[in-house]
């Protein structure tokens, strides 16, 4: 029998000889990709696609930080700087990290580990891939328009530029369309779809947060729909909703704008926390330290974040009452994540803690993302954010957040699952150089925006004060340090992912029942037989109780 | 029940009982998503509505009454004819769900004649009602356009539907669209049953409560 969680049905009969076929050579050419209802083949698509935007997102960060490596030399007009600081933030967020780790290691795991042979519809998450698609398409007629907003759209100057916001919302629509589509389809799969014996109190970590991110998606997504619709109104007829002088209130747009956008935040940092709570226990051989308060710090992640959006309009005109109200219950926030932190590092207190490099993103997470929640705390505290509101600190504090926490996250988990994934292994030496590089990259890109928030240097603008020279020079040198850790980082994975030496069959011992399909990379439709669950998937340097109730 | 039962590609995962569930729960999901988009609108509402409460009132005593409620009736009476079309698919008679559905779709498409109507008669207002008018006008047509967007995805859900009748689909063991089409068709009418007294009648109900006694 096998160590993990899971059995499998030994009558032979499921066990068919699938030679070498796999989900991703057993149909050939690129339409039979593009028609797939394969959650595995959809995950790899959305992957492919995400990734060359945020390279290009990336390449936009880049010029924005060339841009300001001198305080008075002029490398952009400044309209063009506030299209490339536009379109990073568009790029990056509508089309990168929104649909992120839920569409890319959501889609290609959560099958996988409920034992299930694919999502509930899989016809809807072949639409939401192709919805998202065009929504990019469209997003593609923004960026050739010029958008220059911000990422927010803030009325009333998101009015005044009419051509590109039209396409920018359009898309950012359709986009959330996708992300709808997504949310449904995993919450269903999640309810109806999970093997005998997995039980909700076995559910994978990653499962869990996936679960809490798809609540968040169906809940909030809809509101910035109706807000881009009305702004699409606004734009098109003028219905004066946002334009105060009609009447209207930008306020309002910022209030509508935000119930959506805090609690997105969450959809893109919450998957990245599961993939740490699957990678750190198998690689510190012990069971995850609090299993049931991790699925409550989600859960309850989740719910606070819909009642804190005010925290980012402290300074636009709110009453007294309502800042303390958002500040008091932006500080409760950080008590779920302060319990999975805790969780974390309890998880490796005494473990036998091996340095691979999925294990090293994983830890990179767990303490950048406590400089990003630290930093939280600043924003949310009345007093302080007055004079931090709009400067750099936020902007660090925010890369902190997602690609310190997000992005890391993702990548973490593209070199844990990788074998899984492509049955190939990726080089080693490389991926830890490439971390090492990316972890001192990133931090001096953004510890010298910290400071640089601290001093007053407002973010967005286009020129600044000589005195800020030397730390917005350190920070654009390390920016393209960190843009050149991707390139290794990528580089290594996707060379892996053609020429890589063929991996063993569950390298890292995981107890994870996503390990236990017959062959790697699975078939298309993942088991010929639906596995048994008897025991949850943590059970690690305990061989006597791994099979134990739990 | 087996699997030949259901038309191939679907649920190919699934059994058909099992199918039915995911698909009931995922269009409840959906409709929950529905009132959330609708709900943003109508906050915004609330908010406008309490900050310019002389200006909506005098503005929605130009929108005509009669034709809302006409509309209502319409809805309501196309919601019957749906519940008869998804209980005649339930017992698999393909016939009548043609028949019911048809009654479906043409009072849907009566709302659409009551509501050209309405739209031009604003048009053709002295002076023109148009969105931009006022704030009330602008959410007026935001929210009876995007109401109206709705009814027409549902029309051509039941065309669709109706298709798949007169191919004898439906059986007791699938009739799902029907089901959830149906369910989608009611909340497009309970977004409107909202939307009618709050647009057409709160100032007639505010002026029958202050009148004196």
């Amino acid at each position: 029998m096998s160590d993990t969680a899971a059995t499998h049905n030994e009558s032979g009969a499921g066990h068919a000889d699938h030679g070498d076929h796999n989900y991703i050579n057993w149909e050939k050419g690129l339409w039979s990709w593009w028609m797939s209802i394969d959650h595995k083949r959809i995950a790899l698509m959305y992957l492919g696609s995400m990734l060359v935007f945020f390279f290009i997102g990336g390449a936009l960060a880049l010029g924005v930080r060339l841009h300001l490596f001198a305080p008075a030399e002029k490398l952009l007009s400044n309209d063009a700087y506030n299209i490339a600081f536009t379109l990073h933030g568009v790029i990056m967020i509508f089309l990168f990290i929104v649909p992120g780790l839920p569409a890319t290691l959501g889609n290609f795991l959560l099958p996988l580990m409920i034992g299930a042979k694919d999502v509930a519809f899989p016809r809807l998450n072949r639409l939401s891939y192709w919805l998202y698609v065009l929504g990019a398409l469209v997003a593609v007629g923004a960026i050739a328009q010029g958008l220059d907003t911000g990422w927010t759209f803030y009325a009333p100057y998101s009015i005044q530029n009419a051509g590109a916001v039209l396409c920018a919302t359009t898309a950012a629509f359709i986009l959330g369309f996708a992300s709808i589509l997504t949310g449904v389809n995993f919450l269903v799969t999640i309810h109806t779809m999970r093997a005998p014996g997995m039980t909700w109190d076995r559910l994978p970590l990653m499962v869990w947060t996936t679960y809490a991110t798809a609540i968040l998606q169906v809940i909030a997504t809809p509101v910035i729909g109706i807000t881009l619709l009305l702004l699409f109104m606004e734009n098109q007829f003028g219905v004066g909703v946002f334009n105060p002088e009609l009447g209207g209130d930008p306020v309002l747009f910022q209030h509508m704008f935000w119930f959506y956008s805090h609690p997105v935040v969450y959809i893109m940092i919450l998957p990245a926390m599961g993939v740490v709570s699957e990678i750190i226990p198998v690689f510190s051989r012990k069971p995850i330290f609090g299993y049931r308060a991790l699925v409550y710090a989600s859960v309850g992640i989740a719910a606070i974040s819909f009642l804190v959006w005010g925290h980012h309009m402290f300074v636009a005109g709110m009453s007294d009452v309502a800042r303390y109200i958002f500040s008091f219950l932006t500080f409760f926030v950080a008590v779920p994540t302060a319990v999975k932190v805790f969780n974390w590092v309890s998880t490796m207190y005494r473990g036998s803690v091996t340095f691979d490099s999925p294990m090293l993103y994983a830890m990179a997470f767990v303490f950048l993302f406590l400089i990003a929640g630290t930093t939280g705390v600043h924003l949310a505290t009345l007093a302080t954010d007055a004079h931090y509101h709009d400067t750099y600190f936020v902007v660090a504090h925010f890369h902190y957040t997602i690609q310190g926490g997000a992005v890391i996250g993702l990548v973490g988990g593209l070199h844990y699952w990788f074998p899984l994934m492509f049955g190939k292994m990726y080089n080693e030496k490389v991926a830890k150089f490439g971390w090492l590089l990316l972890f001192i990259g990133f931090n001096m890109t953004f510890l010298p925006q910290f400071v640089l928030g601290m001093e007053g240097m407002p973010r967005r603008y286009a020129t600044y004060p000589a005195e800020f020279a030397p730390m917005h020079q350190l920070s654009t040198i390390f920016a393209f340090v960190n843009g050149i850790a991707y390139a290794l980082v990528f580089g290594n994975l996707g060379w892996a992912a053609v020429f890589g030496k063929k991996a063993e069959k569950n390298p890292y011992n995981s107890l994870s029942i996503e390990w236990t399909v017959e062959q790697m990379p699975p078939v298309h439709d993942n088991w010929s037989e639906i596995p048994v669950v008897t025991d949850w998937m943590y059970g690690y340097g305990q061989p006597e109780d791994a099979h134990a109730q739990h | 029940m087996g699997h030949e039962q259901l038309p191939p590609g679907h649920f190919s995962y699934f059994e058909p009982e099992q199918a039915y569930h995911a698909s009931k729960l995922g269009c409840w999901i959906f409709l929950a998503t529905e009132v959330h988009l609708f709900g943003g609108i109508f906050a915004i509402f609330a908010v406008y509505r309490a900050r310019y409460l002389e200006m909506f009132n005098a503005s929605a005593h130009l929108l005509d009454w009669r034709m809302g409620l006409i509309n209502t009736v319409f809805l309501l009476t196309s919601s019957y004819c749906m519940v008869r079309g998804v209980d005649a698919a339930q017992k698999g008679l393909n016939d009548k769900v043609t028949k019911w559905l048809n009654l479906t779709i043409l009072f849907g498409c009566f709302f659409f004649v009551v509501k050209y109507f309405e739209y031009a008669a604003k048009f053709a207002h002295e002076p023109p009602i148009y969105p931009s008018t006022n704030i009330f006008f602008g959410l007026y047509f935001t929210m009876t356009g995007i109401h109206a967007v709705h009814v027409l995805v549902g029309v051509g859900l039941l065309l669709w539907l109706r298709a798949l009748a007169q191919k004898k689909r439906y059986s007791p063991v699938y009739y799902t669209p029907v089901e959830m089409v149906g369910l989608y068709w009611h909340l497009v009418d309970v977004v409107w049953i909202f939307l009618f007294p709050i647009l057409y009648l709160l100032p007639g109900i505010e002026a029958f409560g202050n009148a004196p006694h």
